[in-house]
C-alpha cells in the first residue's frame, strides 16, 4: 500500500444510467439468492411445507370434497388454493429480508455507494420470486405424486405462472412495505402473518366460498386471493373462471402499481434522511 | 499560506427534536493527513461522521468534500470516500471475497477489476485464508479489516472511519492501528473519530475535541497538551519513610501525591530554578530520592480539564 495504494488496473463500467440500475438489481439479487441458498432451514421449509401442507390438508379437508361435483376430487380443487397460499405466505419472506437489512449495519454500506437504492429492494422481491417458483414445483410434483389430475394445455401452464409471478410479485412488494415500516424483525413476523392469514383461509381456497358463512361471504368472494385462486383453479382443471381471470390480473397489477412507488419512496426516505 | 482542504465543515447543527446533537461544528482537514475527532461517548461524533458521509440530513451548516457539498451532490460524495462505522457494515451471509467483488460492483468496478482488487485486499489486510468463509464465522477484528477493505475498494481519497477500534481486544487494536498508518502514508485523507485520547495521539496529525456537539479544543497533540499547561515533575522515593519526609519538606507546592506508589507531582513552570529548588530543598533535608521524571502533560490531562469530566478507566 504504501507506494502505490493497487497494483490493480482498476476500470470502471461506463454504463448509461438505467444500464447501472439494472447491473445493481442483478448485483442485488444474486446477494438475495445466496442468501435463500445458505440459510439451510429455510431451505428446507421451501421444500417441505409444500408437501406438509398438501398431505394434512387433503387429509383434515376430506369431507369439503363431499360437497364438490362429481367430477372433481378433493385433491383436484385443493391444489389451486394451496399453491396461491404457499406464494402468499413466501412473499412475506421479503418483509423480513428487508427488515433484517435495515436494522444491520449493511444498510449503511448500501447507502454510502453510489448504487440505486432500490436495487436492495428488487433483489428481495426477486429472489422470492425464485424462491415460490422452487415452492410450487415441488407443491404440483407432490400432488401429481397424490394423484391430482390437472387438465391444462401448454398456454394454460404458460397463463398460471403469469398469474402466479404477478401475485408473488405484488405481494413481495406489499411485503417490502411492512418490513421498511418495522420497528423489528418479529415484529414483521406478526403483521405478515395478521395479513396473510384471514386473506388466504377467508378465501376459496380450501372450500367453494358458496360454502363459507354467510357474514364472511361477500369478503370472500370479492378479495384478490379468491380470484387469483379461481383463475388458477380454472386454468389447471376446467372449473369455471368468469370474471376472475382478468380480476386476478387487475388485482396484481393494482397492488403493484401502488406498493412499488409506496415501498421505494418509504425505503428511500428510511434511508437517506433521518 | 494557503492550504488546500479536504473536507471543510461549517458550522454544522443538527438537532433531534428539541435534542440539539451538533451546536455549530467548525473543522477542516488537510489534504493528505489525518484528523481525529475526539470525544466521550455522545459528543457527536458519529452524528458528524454520518452527516460527512451523506448517510444523515442536517439542520444547518455546510459540510463539503473535495469540494462536492454533502447536501446537493452526494453522489459525487459517496463516489470519492469511504466509510468504516462502528458495526461493520457487510453481508453476513456472504463470505468475505463475495462481499468485496459485489461491492467492487456497486462501486462500478468491472467484473474483472473487482475480482482482482478483491485479492488484493484480502492479501493486504491478512483475510485471504478466511476469504471463502461466511462473515457469520469472522472474529471482531477481522470483520473490521474486512469491512475497512470494502471501504478502499475503489481507492476513494477521502476515508472516514468512525471509532475503528472500539470493542477490539488489544492485539487486532494495534493490528488496526498498522493498517492505518499504512493508509495515511499512501496519502489519503483521514478523519477518525475516537473516545481513546492515545489512539487520536499515536495516529493523528491533529485533534479536534468535541463535547456537547460543540469543538472545545483543536491543534496537534503537542500544542492540545500545552494548552492545558506545564510540565509535571514526578518524583519516586524509595521507601515510606522516606516519602513521608519529603512529603514534609517539599511542602505546598505538590500537585499530586501518591502513597502507594511513593511518588509526588509537582507543577514547574521554570525547570531550572524550580527543581533546582526542589531539589535543595530535599538535599537539605537529607531525603534521597529513587528517580525523577519530567514530563508534559498527557492528553488524559487535557481531557480532563477541556471536559471536566474523568475518563472512564485508566491505562
Amino acid at each position: 500500500m504504501n507506494e502505490k495504494e493497487t497494483q490493480v488496473e482498476l476500470v470502471f463500467s461506463k454504463q448509461p444510467k438505467f444500464m447501472q440500475a439494472i447491473t445493481d438489481s442483478l448485483l442485488m439479487i444474486k446477494r438475495s439468492s445466496t442468501h435463500i441458498i445458505r440459510n439451510t432451514d429455510q431451505l428446507l421449509g421451501t421444500f417441505f411445507q409444500p408437501i406438509m401442507f398438501l398431505v394434512l390438508f387433503t387429509a383434515v379437508f376430506n369431507a369439503v370434497g363431499l360437497a364438490l361435483p362429481k367430477d372433481i376430487s378433493y385433491l383436484d380443487f385443493l391444489m389451486a388454493g394451496i399453491i396461491v397460499q404457499t406464494v402468499a405466505f413466501g412473499s412475506t419472506t421479503t418483509s423480513i429480508a428487508v427488515a433484517n437489512d435495515l436494522q444491520r449495519g449493511i444498510v449503511d454500506r448500501f447507502k454510502s455507494l453510489p448504487m440505486s437504492n432500490v436495487a436492495v429492494l428488487n433483489g428481495h422481491v426477486i429472489s422470492d420470486v425464485f424462491r415460490n417458483g422452487i415452492s410450487t414445483t415441488v407443491m404440483l410434483l407432490t400432488g401429481l405424486l397424490f394423484g391430482f389430475r390437472p387438465d391444462a394445455s401448454f398456454s394454460d401452464w404458460m397463463l398460471i405462472i403469469g398469474i402466479l409471478v404477478l401475485f408473488t410479485l405484488a405481494f413481495s412488494w406489499l411485503s417490502a412495505i411492512m418490513g421498511v415500516l418495522a420497528k423489528s424483525v418479529e415484529g414483521v413476523q406478526w403483521m405478515s402473518f395478521l395479513i396473510v392469514f384471514p386473506l388466504t383461509f377467508a378465501s376459496g381456497a380450501f372450500a367453494p366460498t358458496e360454502s363459507l358463512a354467510e357474514w364472511i361471504r361477500p369478503f370472500a368472494e370479492n378479495q384478490p386471493i379468491t380470484h387469483v385462486i379461481e383463475a388458477v383453479r380454472g386454468l389447471m382443471i376446467g372449473t369455471p373462471i368468469d370474471d376472475h381471470g382478468w380480476l386476478a390480473i387487475v388485482w396484481s397489477l393494482g397492488i403493484l402499481v401502488v406498493s412499488i412507488p409506496v415501498a421505494t419512496w418509504l425505503f428511500k426516505k428510511k434511508t437517506i434522511k433521518v | 499560506m494557503a492550504k488546500s482542504y479536504a473536507i471543510t465543515v461549517k458550522n454544522l447543527k443538527k438537532s433531534y427534536g428539541k435534542n440539539q446533537v451538533l451546536n455549530g461544528i467548525n473543522l477542516a482537514v488537510e489534504r493528505g493527513t489525518m484528523l481525529a475527532l475526539l470525544g466521550p461517548n455522545g459528543a457527536g461524533k458519529t452524528t458528524t461522521v454520518r452527516i460527512m458521509s451523506t448517510l444523515l440530513g442536517y439542520d444547518a451548516g455546510t459540510v463539503s468534500i473535495e469540494g462536492h457539498d454533502v447536501a446537493t451532490s452526494p453522489d459525487d460524495v459517496r463516489s470519492i470516500i469511504g466509510l468504516t462505522g462502528q458495526s461493520a457494515a457487510v453481508d453476513e451471509i456472504l463470505t468475505g471475497r463475495e462481499n468485496l467483488i459485489m461491492m467492487g460492483r456497486l462501486y462500478r468496478l468491472t467484473k474483472e477489476s473487482a475480482k482482482a482488487r478483491a485479492n488484493e485486499l484480502l492479501e493486504q489486510f491478512d483475510l485471504v485464508d478466511a476469504a471463502d468463509r461466511s462473515v457469520k464465522t469472522y472474529s471482531g477484528g477481522m470483520r473490521r479489516r474486512l469491512d475497512l477493505a470494502v471501504s478502499l475498494i475503489a481507492t476513494p481519497p477521502v476515508i472516514f472511519l468512525d471509532e475503528p477500534t472500539t470493542g477490539l481486544d488489544p492485539r487486532s487494536r494495534i493490528a488496526m492501528w498498522d493498517i492505518i498508518n499504512r493508509l495515511k502514508e499512501s496519502g489519503k485523507t483521514i478523519l477518525l473519530t475516537t473516545q481513546y485520547l492515545e489512539e487520536a495521539d499515536q495516529l493523528a496529525d491533529n485533534i479536534v475535541v468535541i463535547d456537547g456537539g460543540k469543538v472545545i479544543a483543536e491543534g496537534t497533540a503537542k500544542e492540545l497538551k500545552s494548552k492545558v499547561g506545564k510540565d509535571r515533575l514526578e518524583l519516586t522515593f524509595a521507601s515510606a519513610a522516606t516519602y513521608k519526609n519529603a512529603l514534609d519538606s517539599i511542602g505546598k507546592q505538590i500537585f499530586d501525591s501518591n502513597e502507594e506508589e511513593k511518588t509526588i507531582t509537582l507543577v514547574i513552570s521554570d525547570t531550572n530554578k524550580d527543581v533546582s529548588d526542589v531539589l535543595n530543598r530535599l538535599t537539605k533535608a537529607k531525603v534521597k530520592i529513587e528517580s525523577m521524571d519530567i514530563h508534559k502533560p498527557t492528553l488524559d490531562d487535557v481531557f480532563l480539564s477541556l471536559t471536566g469530566k474523568a475518563k472512564k478507566g485508566k491505562k
